[in-house]
């Protein structure tokens, strides 16, 4: 199904109205954030007067602006982009994903003013001519003719434009996100998602995006290096305050968690509902090996043994669960996990001496887990790093960027061994793969033990990191979120998943006033996630694939030596 | 298509030793009869074909030898070890097979198919391919070298890059014989190897079946090709409804009237037609 309903007849025919209407538009959403656009300055930032735009308005006019440029390059740049060049953007696409964008910003801010000031009367003039503009701009653009893709992607360029595109990028997602976490206003927070998404897409519609991945292909190490980079460098944008740094420890002990649970869902194609059990089963091995005062054993082995005999409990539960349902195909291995995650809380619940040992002390759980003390740094304590006070969840911060990193080489490394194969095949075609000798169930058996390991570790950290070990932290609902990361963000892939623990995680701290309607919202979204990219947000090649087993289309696009072919043409 | 030939070493075992022996062998779907103590033995380098009327369970037959069904009665012996009815221990012990309706990898380009099949004879665990030393190099570069070196054997050695979804019917055909030659086999079980192939496709294949029995590796071939079985084949057997009916050299089975008769029905039955 098209999204489109305007037909191509339809667009040769009106593409000249069509042209207009959207120059129309954008000339007008450029014009608006000069105009007020609320009657009062306590609606998002002060959007009241004259030819006096703020910060949120501002973000109206760029969208207004690529707008501007995606309609007008083809004319201006024709004698740049003529011959070869030509086919680099797809510079109409490029303003229907910019007119979209704008319009959901807007449609975001005037909401938001309506919202906060009680009523759409409170919208002035200027709001109104800003979303009457940015529908003229989409029915413009709904009305010109598709271009073919862009070729900027099997561009090669020169290795210096490469790495300071990655430097530019990185350096704009850090003062994205500390800005972004500095934003107290849900309405502004929401509005500027939608804002980066609008951005995001005109990119990847005009050709840019996809000349950033193959071009960064080649660079790999760089990208990787620099990501981590700014992710190190994010505690010193934060001047010691713990308040965002707390949000950011809790999104990345998510992500940690997301990413194990990728290997076993996304790589190896096993259904796991139960997941945060052993997050749990590592927290719980952890706050009682952790030396507290409520703790019934009394054996407090360094930090490092811990984490493994942490790993090692939550595999070995992975084993028992997994061994004998894993024999047979089908869904019996998610309603199994899906049992598992409840018997573990039940179980943790009942180990409080009334009847058997007293290990968890029942729902009170475990309080009072000491702070890691690694090699003489004690991570409660707040050091001073470069000038910038570094706290208590700054500390925790780094230790589990670098479990994050662990994750990361292990899942990208069995995704490229004989293993990773091995994954493929099976989710390809279970019966062929065993026939060809391919150890199916042991394959199966070790992503799931595998990512119950890495579980165990991330929940090992998380139990320093929460102070307390409950039960009722590690329910089915934390395990459904954590699928919903997985899907969200897009299966088997680390970018994507890592993006989706991150908007999964950030979205309920920042948008507090939906919290009832959490719930409805994710299940919503999820639904039209799945109806419109099954494959979630960023797509692994093969998965796209998988879920488009008809569309030849994509597997010519996929297929390098297709595509080589329409470049030698 | 190239048209070199692309020379290829195989671990084979002895010409004209044993290698498949099945004695017996009967496989019972609750009260259908499938399969009804079948015997069968193959030599190396020899190309053993399997005919039959369809329904006869000669797929069932193959599934059987394979592990993918455990028989129910019967014995399957490879070159003297009895084997376990699991596909991935026949697979280890020397035996593979393509599929009648062919079961590629279809999202995976031909080369990683064909490495899929080296899966079983090579050996990086977790921690060798979580650290990526030298040896996991060295294997991983032998797996991809002999990959393509088998897609050059069957024809297809510019297709390594290829979806395998993309690749035309009779290419797929090769990259699935090609998926299992990687596995090293010493005999190599064909189903329906030219179902829907054109003339001149079957006669390519004729050729690529005949060089893999030349490089000193044990064919048994299901086809309902009559000249291309009895072409290719230095013993036949015909089954129908179960059971052997006939065995021998192509022409004493070609001759033979109740091979005819269970093709084509007799015509004092008034009837045509078989199960």
């Amino acid at each position: 199904m098209r999204l489109n309903p305007v037909t191509p007849e339809l667009q040769q025919r009106h593409r000249r109205t069509g042209w207009l209407l959207a120059l129309v538009g954008a000339v007008l959403l450029i014009g608006s954030p000069y105009l007020p656009w609320a009657w009062s300055d306590d609606a998002l930032d002060d959007m009241t007067y004259l030819f006096g735009p703020s910060p949120t308005q501002f973000l109206g006019l760029a969208l207004g602006a690529v707008l501007l440029v995606c309609l007008l390059a083809p004319r201006l740049l024709a004698r740049v982009l003529a011959g070869r060049r030509a086919r680099w953007f797809a510079f109409a696409d490029g303003a229907k994903a910019a007119a979209l964008g704008a319009l959901v910003f807007v449609a975001v801010v005037v909401v938001g003013i309506a919202v906060e000031l009680g009523g759409l009367v409170n919208v002035r003039y200027g709001g109104w001519i800003a979303l009457v503009a940015a529908l003229l701009a989409v029915a413009g653009t709904m009305l010109l003719p598709r271009d073919r893709p862009a070729t900027l992607g099997g561009v090669r360029s020169p290795g210096w434009l490469v790495i300071s595109t990655i430097a530019v990028v990185m350096l704009v997602t850090l003062l994205l996100v500390a800005y972004a976490l500095d934003e107290d206003d849900p309405v502004i927070f929401v509005a500027l998602l939608a804002f980066v998404a609008g951005v995001v897409a005109v990119l990847l519609k005009l050709g840019v995006g996809p000349w950033f991945s193959s071009q960064t292909a080649r660079h790999r190490g760089v990208l990787v290096a620099s990501a981590f980079l700014v992710a190190f460098a994010f505690p010193f944008t934060q001047d010691g305050s713990e308040a965002n740094m707390s949000i950011a420890t809790q999104v990345l002990i998510f992500a940690a968690t997301a990413l194990g649970l990728n290997i076993v869902v996304g790589l190896a194609g096993l259904l796991d509902l139960g997941y945060i059990a052993f997050l749990g089963a590592g927290a719980f091995v952890a706050a009682i090996l952790s030396g507290s005062a409520f703790s019934a054993v009394g054996w407090n082995p360094p930090f490092i043994v811990t984490v493994l005999i942490s790993g090692v409990v939550a595999s070995l539960l992975g084993l028992i669960i997994g061994s004998p349902t894993l024999r047979v195909s089908g869904d019996y291995l998610a309603i199994v996990t899906l049992a598992f995650g409840e018997i573990f809380r039940l179980v943790m619940i009942n180990l409080d001496g009334s009847d058997g040992p007293d290990l968890t002390n029942g729902s009170n759980g475990i309080p009072g887990v000491p702070d890691l003390d690694l090699l003489g740094f004690d991570f409660g304590e707040p050091h001073v790093l470069l000038g910038v006070e570094i706290g208590r969840f700054a500390n925790y911060y780094f230790l589990l960027l670098l479990v994050i990193a662990l994750i990361m080489v292990v899942f990208a490394n069995l995704n490229r061994s004989r293993i990773g194969r091995g994954w493929v095949a099976i989710r390809e075609d279970e019966k062929a793969a065993e026939a060809m000798g391919v150890n199916v169930f042991g394959l199966k058996l070790f992503a799931f033990a595998g990512g119950a390991f890495l579980a165990g570790v991330a929940g090992a950290v998380r139990a320093h990191h929460d102070i307390s070990v409950t039960p009722d932290q590690y329910i089915f609902l934390e395990s459904a979120f954590l699928l919903a990361a997985v899907v969200l963000g897009g299966m088997g892939t680390i970018v994507g998943v890592l993006l989706g623990a991150v908007l999964l995680r950030l979205m309920p701290e920042k948008l507090r006033f939906v919290d009832e309607y959490r719930l409805l919202i994710f299940g919503a979204l999820l639904v039209l996630m799945m109806r419109f990219r099954p494959e979630g947000l960023v797509a692994s090649r093969r998965r796209q694939l998988e879920f488009h087993e008809d569309d030849e289309e994509l597997a010519d696009k996929v297929d390098p030596t297709v595509t080589r072919a329409e470049g030698a043409r | 298509m190239s048209t070199e030939q692309h020379e290829v070493q195989f671990a084979t075992a002895p010409e004209g030793a044993v290698l498949l022996e099945a004695r017996g062998v009967t496989m019972r779907f609750g009260g259908l009869l499938a399969v009804n103590a079948v015997d069968m033995s193959v030599r190396s380098g020899e190309i053993v074909g399997l005919i039959g009327p369809n329904g006869a369970g000669k797929t069932t037959f193959f599934n059987c030898l394979t592990g993918l069904y455990r028989p129910t009665g019967g014995q399957v012996s490879f070159a003297g070890r009895p084997l376990p009815p699991r596909p991935r221990k026949v697979v280890q012990a020397g035996m593979a097979r393509t599929f009648q309706n062919i079961r590629l990898f279809q999202n995976m380009t031909a080369l990683e198919n064909v490495m899929v099949g080296r899966y079983c004879r090579t050996s990086a665990g977790p921690l060798t391919s979580i650290v990526r030393g030298p040896k996991f190099r060295r294997e991983e570069a032998a797996t991809r070298a002999r990959a393509q070196e088998l897609l050059g054997f069957v024809g297809i050695p510019e297709a390594g890059e290829s979806l395998a979804r993309n690749l035309s019917y009779g290419d797929q055909r090769r990259l699935e014989i090609a998926r299992a030659l990687a596995t090293d086999p010493q005999l190599l079980l064909l189903d329906e190897p030219t179902a829907g192939m054109n003339p001149q496709e079957t006669r390519q294949a004729e050729e690529l079946i005949f060089r893999i029995r030349d490089s000193g590796l044990a064919v048994v071939v299901i086809e309902h090709d009559m000249r291309f079985i009895f072409n290719l084949c230095d013993r036949v057997l015909c089954l129908v409804q179960g059971e052997v009916l006939v065995q021998g050299t192509p022409e004493q089975v070609q001759s033979d009237p109740r091979v005819i008769e269970a093709y084509i029905g007799t015509s004092d039955e008034g009837e045509t037609g078989d199960a």
